[in-house]
C-alpha cells in the first residue's frame, strides 16, 4: 500500500498545510493572548485581522509596496487594538465572562459590518508578499510563499516570546493574567496590561490576515471567518492556555486539514470543517485540556 | 405567608403574560404577527438554552443545530411520512431531545470553552451534514412542505377554523407559538424551582460542592442537555411552519446558534421574562436596523452596537434590568410578612 506513495507530492502537501498552520497559529496566539488576559474567546479576532488587511489593501491601492504597507498596518493596528479595548472592553472589566464574550459578538458584527460599508461588498486582491517561484529543495519543489508565511508567522510568534519573556512589560502582563489581585497590590496597571493584550492580538491578527489574503487571490469582508474558525480549533487543541500549544496544534491542524483536501477525496470542502472538528473532539476527549493545556487538578 | 405571597406573585405575573399574549393580536399587522410567531420560536429554544447555560452553567454554542434536527424532523415526518405538521412538533422536541442527549455527553468530560467547542463543532458540521445525506433531508434545496404536502400544513391555505373560531394563518401561527411557548415557559419554571432545578444551579455553582452533596453531576448535566434540546426541537419545528412551511440547510448556518446566545445573554440568563425580550431582541432589532439605512454593511454595524450597548449599560440583561424596575414593588410584597 505505502510502495506507491509519492513522497515528494506529500512533502510539498505537508509544506503547504504549515504554511496555512501558520496563519492559523498566527491568529490562534492572538486567541490565546486574549483568553490568558481576560478568559474570553474573542470572536471578533479574525474579523479585526480582516479588517486590518482592508486598510493594508487601501495602502496598496494608494503607491505603497507590499512590505511598507504590512508595517504600518501591523502598527496601526497595535494603536486600534488598545483604543477598542479602551472603548468598549473597558465598561465591562468586571462583569461576568459571557458577557464580555457577547460584547465580542457585537464587536463581529460592528466590524464585519463597517468593512462592507467603508469598503464596498466587490471582491479584492492583493499583491504578493513573496516570489510566487518554486524552489527546489532535495528535488523537490516548494513554493517560496509557503515558505516564507511560515517564516513570518513564526517570527511573529517568537517575537512575541521574546517579548513575554525577557522584558519588564512583558513580565508584568503576565503577572497580571496570572493573578490580577496581587499585581494591583505590587503597581501593576493591570487594567491597562489588558488594553496592552489586545493592542498585540490585533497586531498579531493583523499579520495573519496580510499572510492569508494575498495566496487566496480574492477575498472579500467575510474570509476571515474559516480561518477564526481553525484558528479556534488549533488553539483548543493545544490547549486554549498555552501559547505554544496553540501554535504546535494550529499547525498539525493546518497539515491535517491539507493532507485531508488532497487524499480523502470523499470529504468534500463541505465536509472539510466538520471532519477537522470532528477530529478535534476525539483528541479532546482523551485529553480534556488539549494537547499541552494545564488540567486543573479536581477530585470529584 | 410569605410563600402564598410568592406564588401568588408567580400566578400573577403568568396571567398578566398570558393576557398580552392573547390580546397582542389586536395591534398588529398581519406581517407583524408573523414576525413575532417566529420570535416565539427563538423565544422557545432560548427557554432551552438557558437551562443548560443559565442554571447549569454549560456552554453551548450548539444550540441552532439542535434546532435543525427538530425542524428537519417535522419537516420529513409532513412531507414522506404522512404526518399533519402539528402532531409531529412533541416528535421533533423527542427527537431534538435524543441529539441533544448525544450532545451532552462530551460535557461529561470537557468545561468551558472546550465544550463550546465542541458544540460549536456540532453547530458547524450540522449544514454540511444536512447537505451530505440529501436523499433524506433533500439536500441544498430543502424541503418544502407547501409543494410536498400542503394538505397536511395547517393554515398554508388560508384561514385555520378551530373550535368555531376562524384565524389568519399568521394569527394562527402566533398563537401556536407563543401558546406552546408560555405553556413550556411554565414547564421550566416548575423545574428549576424543584429539586432538579437545585441540582442544576449546584452543577453550576461549584462541581465539587454538588458532588460532595451527592449529586451525579455526568448524569444532571447530559439531562440539562437532553431537556433543552427538547425545547430547541420544539423551537426549531415550529421555525419551519412561521418559514412558509420551509427548510433548507442554509436556515441553520452556525450564527444561529451564536444569534441564540446572545438573545439568552441579552435577554438575561436566569430571568424567563427575560427569555422573551431577549427572543424579541433576535427576531426585530435585525430588521430594525436594516431599516436605518440600506447601505451595505449598516444594518450589521446597528445590530451590533445595540448588542454592545445593551451589554455595558445592562450588565444583567434586559431581564435583569426589569427586576431592578419592578424591585421596588416584589420587595414590599416579599417582605411584609417577616
Amino acid at each position: 500500500m505505502l510502495v506507491g506513495v509519492d513522497w515528494a507530492g506529500v512533502a510539498q502537501q505537508v509544506v503547504a498545510g504549515l504554511s496555512s498552520g501558520g496563519t492559523y497559529a498566527t491568529l490562534a496566539v492572538a486567541l490565546v493572548l486574549i483568553y490568558r488576559a481576560t478568559g474570553v474567546v474573542n470572536f471578533a479576532q479574525g474579523e479585526l485581522a480582516m479588517f486590518s488587511t482592508f486598510v493594508a489593501w487601501t495602502l496598496t491601492r494608494h503607491g505603497f509596496a507590499y512590505w511598507p504597507a504590512f508595517l504600518v498596518t501591523v502598527l496601526a493596528s497595535f494603536a486600534g487594538g488598545i483604543a477598542l479595548e479602551r472603548a468598549v472592553i473597558r465598561p465591562v472589566e468586571r462583569a461576568s465572562v459571557l458577557t464580555i464574550a457577547i460584547v465580542t459578538i457585537g464587536l463581529f458584527f460592528i466590524v464585519n459590518g463597517a468593512a462592507f460599508w467603508i469598503w464596498s461588498p466587490e471582491v479584492k486582491s492583493m499583491p504578493n508578499a513573496f516570489s510566487t517561484r518554486p524552489i527546489r529543495i532535495g528535488g523537490v519543489a516548494f513554493a517560496i510563499s509557503d515558505l516564507g508565511i511560515i517564516g513570518v508567522s513564526l517570527l511573529a510568534v517568537l517575537l512575541l516570546w521574546l517579548f513575554f519573556r525577557f522584558t519588564k512589560l512583558g513580565l508584568a502582563m503576565r503577572a497580571a493574567a496570572l493573578n490580577p489581585e496581587s499585581s494591583r497590590l505590587t503597581g501593576i496597571r493591570v487594567s491597562w496590561t489588558i488594553a496592552l493584550g489586545w493592542g498585540l492580538a490585533t497586531a498579531l491578527g493583523a499579520v495573519a490576515g496580510l499572510m492569508a489574503a494575498p495566496p487566496l487571490g480574492s477575498f472579500d469582508q467575510n474570509f476571515m471567518q474559516p480561518i477564526l474558525l481553525y484558528a479556534f480549533a488549533g488553539a483548543v487543541l493545544g490547549g486554549i492556555d498555552s501559547a505554544l500549544g496553540a501554535v504546535i496544534g494550529s499547525l498539525a491542524l493546518g497539515v491535517f486539514l491539507n493532507l485531508l483536501g488532497t487524499y480523502v477525496s470523499w470529504v468534500g470542502t463541505d465536509l472539510r470543517q466538520a471532519a477537522a472538528l470532528a477530529v478535534i473532539l476525539g483528541v479532546l476527549l482523551v485529553r480534556p485540556a488539549g494537547l499541552f493545556g494545564k488540567l486543573a487538578v479536581r477530585r470529584v | 405567608m410569605n410563600r402564598v405571597l410568592r406564588i401568588a406573585g408567580g400566578v400573577a405575573f403568568a396571567a398578566a403574560a398570558v393576557a398580552l399574549v392573547l390580546v397582542l393580536p389586536h395591534w398588529l399587522s398581519d406581517a407583524k404577527a408573523a414576525e413575532f410567531a417566529r420570535a416565539g420560536c427563538f423565544f422557545i429554544a432560548i427557554i432551552g438554552l438557558n437551562l443548560v447555560t443559565g442554571y447549569t452553567g454549560q456552554i453551548s454554542l450548539g444550540h441552532g443545530a439542535l434546532m435543525a434536527v427538530g425542524a428537519y424532523t417535522t419537516a420529513i415526518l409532513t412531507a414522506d411520512h404522512g404526518l399533519r405538521d402539528l402532531w409531529t412538533i412533541p416528535l421533533a422536541g423527542l427527537v431534538a431531545m435524543a441529539a441533544g442527549f448525544a450532545l451532552g455527553l462530551p460535557a461529561r468530560r470537557l468545561s468551558g470553552l472546550y465544550l463550546a467547542l465542541a458544540t460549536f463543532a456540532f453547530a458547524v458540521a450540522m449544514p454540511a451534514l444536512l447537505k451530505r445525506f440529501s436523499g433524506l433531508t433533500g439536500g441544498s434545496q430543502g424541503i418544502n412542505l407547501f409543494d410536498e404536502a400542503l394538505s397536511r400544513s395547517t393554515g398554508a391555505l388560508g384561514h385555520v377554523h378551530l373550535a368555531g373560531w376562524t384565524l389568519a394563518t399568521n394569527d394562527f401561527l402566533y398563537y401556536l407559538t407563543w401558546g406552546i411557548g408560555l405553556v413550556l415557559s411554565g414547564a421550566a419554571w416548575l423545574l428549576v424551582r424543584g429539586r432538579l432545578g437545585r441540582a442544576f444551579r449546584a452543577v453550576r455553582d461549584s462541581e465539587v460542592a454538588a458532588a460532595s452533596s451527592g449529586i451525579n453531576i455526568s448524569f444532571y448535566k447530559t439531562l440539562a442537555f437532553a431537556i433543552s434540546g427538547f425545547y430547541a426541537g420544539v423551537g426549531g419545528s415550529l421555525f419551519v411552519l412561521v418559514s412558509n412551511w420551509f427548510v433548507s440547510p442554509s436556515t441553520f448556518t452556525f450564527d444561529k446558534s451564536l444569534l441564540l446566545v446572545v438573545g439568552a445573554v441579552v435577554g438575561g440568563l436566569g430571568s424567563l421574562a427575560g427569555m422573551a425580550l431577549g427572543a424579541l431582541f433576535i427576531q426585530f432589532v435585525p430588521t430594525w436596523a436594516a431599516n436605518l439605512s440600506s447601505a451595505p454593511g449598516a444594518p450589521s454595524v446597528f445590530f451590533g452596537t445595540a448588542i454592545v450597548l445593551v451589554m455595558i449599560l445592562l450588565p444583567g440583561g434586559l431581564g435583569g434590568f426589569l427586576l431592578k424596575l419592578t424591585e421596588p414593588l416584589t420587595r414590599r410584597l416579599y417582605t411584609r410578612s417577616e
